[in-house]
């Protein structure tokens, strides 16, 4: 009994970050019916600035947090210019190709330079001990550091002037033009807030687990089965979609082989889709 | 005098052009796949560089000498990036297109057996240094040399170790659900009953795994005083980090094929105390019949590459070394000669002795060549391996229990 609870406390733990990092894909469809392929890529960039940030410049892994949100928000500005902008408007299949090939490239460049060996960040943070089992330190603040960002990401889309604008363009672009807003501004921010949590998310995901330049795929693809069970374009509903894909994996891993894990995620992802085509959680849109 | 010019820019490039044709009847062309990228990067890469630098050594010596004539060697390598669809489309390039007279395996068990089915098909020999499973020797192939200790043996010497220590330990098996790591805990499992251990959980991941939570959970659980299993490095490797942050208390852990790389060490503390059954390590001490000792390998390795070698850099030079081997004995590159020679070998070098089965039912299969068991262990402050079993071949105390 004990281990299953330690089972779903991890389970918890770990599928608030999934949150996070769909909480990013999740933003970028809402807003601009954009599916970001680059998100993998983005995860992994993230990674491997920890990466190097501790291990080159001997930061302490948790300090380049800030910083690396603020690289992820630069460079999806970057991203969004180059990559997305035209693709605006035009059937969805454009910007997926154009943000796949924007991926191969990222893969491809990380690849080239760091190849595809495994990369460690060693962190030494005291676990919470409880029976026999532990939960690392690690787990605990990464969910702690995302519930914190997922608070400040409501407060900026529902109490600031621009964040509503966000929420104005998701809901009805046309009509949040009309009355003065720029979107194509807020379109190129939501995209680079998108990439940071992104970012983030590979950050706080190289703390708890090994990675290596191929990593992001995994994450990716969890992102996408969280945002179909929170909803599309639907934050808070990506972060509880994340704890509820945590707490599947937590729960059903101590009665079957583990296996088998990824055929329940994925059927219920088709589940979802199918039964709740606008997400499990999505209650209300934004 | 432009034209000139020219004409002897064209005679030159003639002349570069001719050089390699001239050279060619004395060359041997040895094709292989590794895996550059993928998740099998890190041990193919270190099985080539074995390899290579096998290669480079006997051009240096002016070649193979078969009869009267000298062949130097030229390897034709492509990335396979660790897919089975991309080794069997390379491999029959190899052959075909690149007339490979001599293949060299892919690394892992799952693409060597898709290697072999080509190589096979076409009859060509193929020297084996990266595919451990048995299965594959016994389908009735006949050009196959496997010159590593077959994936049944890998976890003998961790299971007769923790029985010397613990006659009546609890093991938890973990393992990859890949062909080699199948293999390897099928037997171990029956070596284990047979030791009188309990086996106290029996676990397949997939091999993509990059979070081991619920699976450490379940060690803890089980309350397991060992575990034997693990697949290759990337989920080998993160394995050993979270049993170390989930604190599993285990008294003993054997992981397959990870932590015999020396990149293992990056996960500081969380490597200490883990055992790899190793095919070789550098403090072995073999007399060998020809070529190098373990130490001089050791040392012309770390010279070439400033890497230290490791079971895999070994393995892929000894399987240069036995194929030279085989050529010098037949006096010929003639596939069947060589074939012979091959069947008929029976050697020791610094990698330990090999000789191959040549029965029909098993074909190829190694049978000489012994493993060792390996531990991490702190080392004048640093984190090392030491050979800590079989106990005629120590080079350091067992540490038991790890915590």
């Amino acid at each position: 009994m004990a281990g299953i609870l330690a089972s779903i406390v991890d389970g918890l733990l770990v599928g608030a970050v999934y949150g996070l990092a769909a909480m990013g894909i999740t933003l970028i469809w809402g807003v601009m019916n954009v599916v970001n392929l680059t998100h993998g890529a983005l995860i992994v960039a993230g990674m491997f600035a920890l990466y190097i940030a501790t291990s080159a410049l001997g930061v302490p892994p948790y300090l380049a947090l800030p910083p690396i949100f603020v690289a992820g928000f630069l460079f999806g500005l970057l991203l969004y210019w180059i990559a997305v902008h035209r693709m605006i408007g035009r059937p969805p299949l454009m910007s997926l190709l154009s943000t796949f090939s924007v991926n191969l490239v990222l893969i491809g460049l990380g690849t080239a330079v760091w190849g595809t060996r495994l990369f460690n960040v060693a962190v030494t943070l005291p676990g919470v001990s409880w029976n026999r089992y532990t939960f690392p330190g690690t787990h605990i603040l990464a969910a702690g550091l995302t519930a914190l960002l997922a608070g400040l990401l409501y407060l900026f889309l529902y109490r600031t002037r621009i964040g509503k604008a966000i929420r104005a363009v998701a809901d009805n672009r046309e009509a949040a033009e009309l009355v003065g807003i720029p979107t194509t501004r807020v379109l190129s921010l939501a995209f680079a807030l998108g990439s940071a949590l992104a970012g983030v998310s590979g950050m706080l995901i190289g703390t708890m687990f090994p990675f290596t330049v191929l990593s992001g795929d995994a994450y990716q693809l969890k992102s996408f089965v969280v945002t179909a069970l929170g909803g599309l374009g639907n934050p808070t509903g990506a972060l509880l979609g994340g704890i509820a894909l945590g707490l599947i994996e937590g729960l059903a891993t101590p009665f079957m082989p583990v296996s088998w894990t990824l055929v329940i995620e994925f059927g219920l992802f088709v589940a979802a889709l199918i039964l709740f085509p606008r997400g499990i959680f999505a209650l209300r849109r934004w | 005098m432009l034209r000139g010019k020219l004409a002897a820019a064209a005679v030159a490039l003639g002349v570069l052009a001719a050089a390699p044709a001239l050279a060619a009847d004395d060359e041997i062309t040895i094709g292989m796949t590794l895996s550059q990228t993928g998740p099998l990067n890190v041990d193919s890469v270190a099985q080539m560089r074995g390899a290579e630098m096998w290669r480079d050594e006997v051009n240096a010596a002016g070649g193979i000498k078969a009869g009267d004539k000298r062949y130097k060697v030229r390897f034709v390598s492509y990335d396979d990036q660790s897919q089975g669809g991309r080794v069997q489309q390379l491999y029959t390039r190899l052959i075909v297109q690149d007339k490979a007279q001599f293949l060299f395996s892919p690394y892992s068990s799952g693409l060597t057996g898709t290697a072999a089915v080509i190589s096979e098909q076409y009859g060509k020999i193929m020297v084996i240094t990266g595919g451990a499973e048995p299965k594959t020797y016994e389908l009735g192939n006949k050009d196959l040399f496997q010159v590593i200790t077959s994936a049944d043996h890998y976890l003998s010497g961790a299971v007769d170790a923790l029985h010397a220590k613990n006659p009546k330990a609890a093991v938890a098996f973990v393992y990859s659900d890949d062909p080699f790591s199948k293999a390897v805990v099928s037997a171990a499992r029956e070596q284990a009953a047979e030791a009188g251990l309990k086996i106290v959980l029996d676990e397949a991941y997939p091999p993509n795994t990059t979070d081991f939570s619920a699976i450490v959970n379940k060690i803890i659980g089980a309350q397991a005083d060992a575990l034997l299993g693990g697949g290759h490095y990337p989920d080998g490797a993160t394995l050993a980090r979270q049993l170390y942050d989930q604190k599993a208390n285990l008294k003993w852990a054997t992981i397959l094929v990870a932590p015999g790389n020396e990149e293992f060490a990056t996960l500081g503390p969380a490597a200490l105390g883990i055992s790899v059954p190793s095919q070789w390590e550098s403090q072995a001490v073999y007399k060998p019949d020809f070529g190098p000792t373990g130490a001089e390998f050791a040392k012309a390795f770390k010279a070439k590459f400033n890497l230290e070698a490791d079971y895999h850099s070994a393995s892929g030079y000894t399987g240069g070394a036995i194929l030279q081997h085989a050529i010098e004995q037949a006096g010929s590159i003639e596939p069947e000669k060589v074939a012979a020679a091959l069947n008929g070998t029976d050697v020791t070098t610094f990698f330990g002795r090999v000789k191959f089965a040549t029965e029909a039912k098993r074909h190829g299969l190694q049978l000489a060549h012994e493993m060792v068991l390996a531990q991490w262990q702190n080392k004048d402050g640093k984190l090392a391996r030491e050979i800590v079993w079989p106990k005629s071949a120590q080079t350091a105390e067992l540490l038991y229990p790890l915590h």
